[in-house]
């Protein structure tokens, strides 16, 4: 049977990016905190410059747990799930948020009216008839001062386009306003990515230095970025990169409030005959714990999430915790990322020591900042070039269709061109729709004999055409930089596992088509909080985790200023 | 302006010839040794013969893991053939990209360990098959049409196919060329160098990424950093 262990305040599953920023604003209304998480601590010790281990093998994921329970995919119900090799998110006290990009954008004003602006600008018939996409229960202006917050927690560099409507072209002018500027300075620039700017400038457009959450320059006690190129996928050397692990969870843990407990593997969300919840119980090593709580705060990532609560079964909850609706899982969508256009200069780029996140952004064809009267779609797509090069992924570079991929030949092509290629990155609207949901999987398992999650989803044709215009639009930028060759890789339709995943506890105030409330809280469970992409109802253009951060640290803060209610205490 | 820059620099990088200026190059040799001398990393040890890499053997003799004598002779030639060494310098072979396979195959890659067993074997008695000659033998014209004809599919014998076979070679003919020196392949850098990678280095100054003459390779392994010295682990 599980060990009992003393009652608190509140349990957060998960410590990763999302989570991780949760706890500051939990302790420092003095609550106390036990911080479950799958995964070890990780020191820069573990952050080498070395690509083999970080982006070919699976990397230093202290506990494998993401990749023993990769969900499966299929793109519709004709199909059966096949399950793929890895996923990389990283199990780890700070999460994700340890190796990844470190893109920290805003999502802009659009992204929270999609139905109502649309229907607005161009007629209801512009909706894609099978998307069950709703407006936010708010607008961006709600969010501001939580994007505001996290910004200045963690530290994010970057240039602001529009404080208190003083517009700035050196920024994106498209953003909502915000509050003050960014706490520092954007990444520095490069000769690459000047001379996209420049190209961009010509054709019209407002190139902008994209925000990171890495410093550009000493902040707290954390230096600058050193730029020595391994920032993709690996951990920052020096704590240059604002990870949760090195920022919110230490600064949480000096209240002594936080309690970090590590290779704590949450396997179930227990609650009481009252229909509430009452603790958690998770496994460490050979033992059983549960853990009693006045109130949980999910925060395992968008598949985990959906996946706890639909093991969560009881009584009162047969389908699943807070599932009586049935839309747990539901309205699950993935960043269409695919469909990048890769390029060939004439000339080296000097991109050996770059980062994904030093970069130049074009926001003139996303969302809804270009007139679609003239296209058939809704959204857009995010143009981004950034500097990162490693030798290992160089040599596998496009050969263009001028060199055979061995031999001589090729050898003296990678020679001759491997510092002169370069892939966008072009994040694209993902609509929400009927048919794209999560579920547990029938058959596949994780080694513990736990159903992972299935994947049942495709892009539509809003997607596929976005794609294929954002695409035209990245071809021209590239051409206009001086780019001999274009490759334009395939737009895809099967919408596999992601690490820009969202959905299946959507929020919203209809019970019926959501799962938590306008603060993250559960429709059908008062005390019980969900963290995360997977509340989102929109993706936007742009990567998700500022996003999610901003809304953790509102529902974070909502709990503490209502804390008798929610607790029930 | 970074544009004209980078406009005038094509022409003279329009050869294949080594990348690092003759500067560069030069300050390089002091950087190189000093590493040498104050390294602790196994690996940099073994490698710091720098002899350097010449004709068609592997310079250093050293004992193969776990694939025999006959598979690794079979696999040289192959990745020699795949990234050779030719009028442009050195290739897989001298990069020693077979002992990289080799470390793999006996831990991180073991699993694919028969079907490089297969594979090898497929290759070598297509060759005794068309030539009554081992692969490694064959003049480099019969390798490379046998080689075609494996990625071809025209060839029988694989754990699934040989198009599959020889693009895993592939692949890992460049993770060996290209790794970090610390998993057995990319000897004296040879891979690093023949991309015009500087190398791992803590960090990157703004000259660096806007005017690659003033960057000499740094011909270090990650490992050679001291925040990242440790014992390698068994078997990589
Ligand atoms: C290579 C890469 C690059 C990326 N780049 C960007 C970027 O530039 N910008 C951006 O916005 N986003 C980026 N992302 C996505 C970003 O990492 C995620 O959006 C973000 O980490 C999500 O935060 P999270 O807290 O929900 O999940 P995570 O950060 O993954 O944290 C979840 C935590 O929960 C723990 N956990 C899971 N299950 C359990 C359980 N059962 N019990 C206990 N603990 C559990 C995990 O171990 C983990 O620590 C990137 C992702 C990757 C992989």
């Amino acid at each position: 049977m599980a060990e009992q262990l003393q009652k608190t305040d509140v349990v957060v599953i998960g410590l990763g990016a999302v989570g991780g920023v949760a706890v500051l604003p939990l302790v420092s209304a003095g609550l106390r905190v036990v911080g479950l998480e799958a995964g070890s601590w990780l020191s820069t010790r573990d952050f080498a410059p070395d690509e083999l281990r970080n982006n070919s093998r699976d990397w230093p994921q202290s506990v494998q747990k993401a990749n023993q329970e990769v969900p499966t995919s299929r793109a519709n119900e004709s199909e059966t799930a096949t399950q793929g090799s890895g996923h990389p998110m990283m199990n780890a006290v700070g999460g994700t948020s340890l190796h990844y990009w470190a893109q920290s954008w805003r999502l802009s004003p659009w992204d929270f009216k999609v139905v109502s602006e649309t229907t607005r600008r161009y007629g209801a018939a512009r909706l894609p008839a099978d998307s069950t996409v709703e407006d936010w229960p708010f607008a961006l202006e709600e969010l501001e001062p939580f994007y505001d917050k996290v910004e200045y927690a963690l530290g994010v560099s970057g240039i602001a386009g529009n404080v208190q409507g003083r517009l700035n072209s050196n920024g994106n002018i498209f953003e909502g306003a915000r509050a003050r500027e960014y706490p520092m300075p954007p990444l520095r620039s490069s000769g690459f990515t000047d001379m996209m700017s420049d190209a961009a400038r010509r054709l019209g457009w407002h190139p902008f230095q994209g925000p990171a959450a890495i410093n550009s320059q000493l902040y707290g006690n954390r230096p600058g970025c050193l730029y020595h190129g391994f920032c993709d996928r690996g951990g920052c050397h020096v704590s240059a990169k604002s990870s949760t692990a090195v920022t919110t969870i230490p600064e949480a843990m000096k209240s002594g409030l936080l309690d970090v407990v590590t290779h704590a593997r949450v396997m179930k969300i227990v609650t009481d005959s009252n229909g509430r919840v009452s603790g958690v119980e998770y496994r460490r090593g050979n033992d059983t714990l549960f853990q009693p709580a006045d109130v949980v705060l999910l925060a395992s990532h968008t598949y985990e999430n959906s996946r706890i609560l639909l093991l969560s079964t009881s009584g009162d909850f047969p389908n699943g915790l807070a599932n009586n609706a049935g839309q747990v899982g539901r309205h699950y969508f993935s960043h269409h990322q695919g469909a990048p256009v890769t390029a060939l200069f004439p000339h080296n780029l000097h991109n050996w020591y770059g980062l994904p996140a030093q970069g130049v952004a074009i926001d003139d064809w996303a969302d809804d900042n270009f007139d679609h009267g003239d296209v058939d779609f809704i959204g857009g797509g995010n143009l981004w070039v950034h500097t990162n090069r490693r030798p290992m992924s160089a040599a596998r570079m496009s050969t263009f269709g001028r060199a055979p991929s061995w031999g001589s030949e090729w050898k003296a092509f990678i020679m001759q061109n491997a510092d002169r290629s370069n892939s966008s990155y072009i994040q694209k609207t993902t609509l929400p729709y009927e048919s794209n949901y999560l579920d547990l999987d029938p058959t596949v398992k994780d080694r513990l004999g736990i159903p992972v999650i299935r994947i049942t989803a495709e892009y539509k044709e809003n997607e596929l055409k976005i794609a294929a215009f954002t695409q035209d639009k990245m071809e021209q930028w590239f051409r206009e930089a001086g780019a001999v060759e274009i490759l334009r890789s395939g737009l895809g339709r099967a919408m596999g596992p992601s690490t820009h995943a969202y959905g299946g506890t959507r929020m919203g105030d209809n019970a019926r088509s959501n799962v938590v409330d306008r603060h993250g809280f559960a429709h059908e469970v008062p005390n019980l909080g969900v963290l995360g992409a997977s509340v989102m109802g929109t993706s936007g253009a742009r990567n998700p985790t500022l996003t999610a951060q901003a809304l953790a640290w509102r529902t974070a803060e909502h709990l503490a200023q209502n804390w008798q209610r929610i607790a029930g205490a | 302006m970074a544009n004209n820059k980078n406009s005038t620099r094509s022409t003279s990088d329009s050869s294949t010839a080594p990348r690092f200026s003759r500067r560069a190059l030069l300050k390089q040799a002091g950087v190189a040794s000093a590493v040498a001398l104050g390294s602790s990393a196994p690996l940099a040890n073994a490698a710091s013969d720098h002899t350097p890499p010449t004709g068609n053997s592997i310079p250093v003799r050293e004992a193969f893991e776990t694939l025999t004598a006959a598979e690794s002779e079979t696999l040289d030639a192959m990745v020699d053939r795949i990234l050779p060494s030719d009028a442009n310098g050195p290739g897989a072979r001298e990069a020693r990209a077979v002992h990289f396979i080799d470390r793999a195959l006996a831990g991180y890659l073991s699993s694919q360990r028969t079907t490089y067993a297969l594979g090898l074997l497929a290759i070598d008695t297509a060759a005794q098959t068309q030539h009554g000659k081992a692969f490694h033998l064959l003049a480099p014209a019969q390798q490379d049409a046998l080689l075609q004809a494996v990625a071809n599919n025209e060839i029988d014998g694989f754990a699934s196919t040989g198009a599959a076979f020889f693009s895993l070679v592939r692949n890992h003919t460049i993770d060996g060329t290209f790794s970090d020196p610390y998993y057995g392949g990319n000897r004296d850098y040879i891979g690093w160098d023949m991309l015009g990678y500087p190398g791992v280095r803590m960090g990157a100054s703004p000259a660096d990424v806007r005017d690659e003459e003033t960057i000499a390779p740094s011909h270090q392994s990650a490992y050679d950093l001291p925040p990242f010295t440790k014992q390698p682990v068994g078997g990589a």
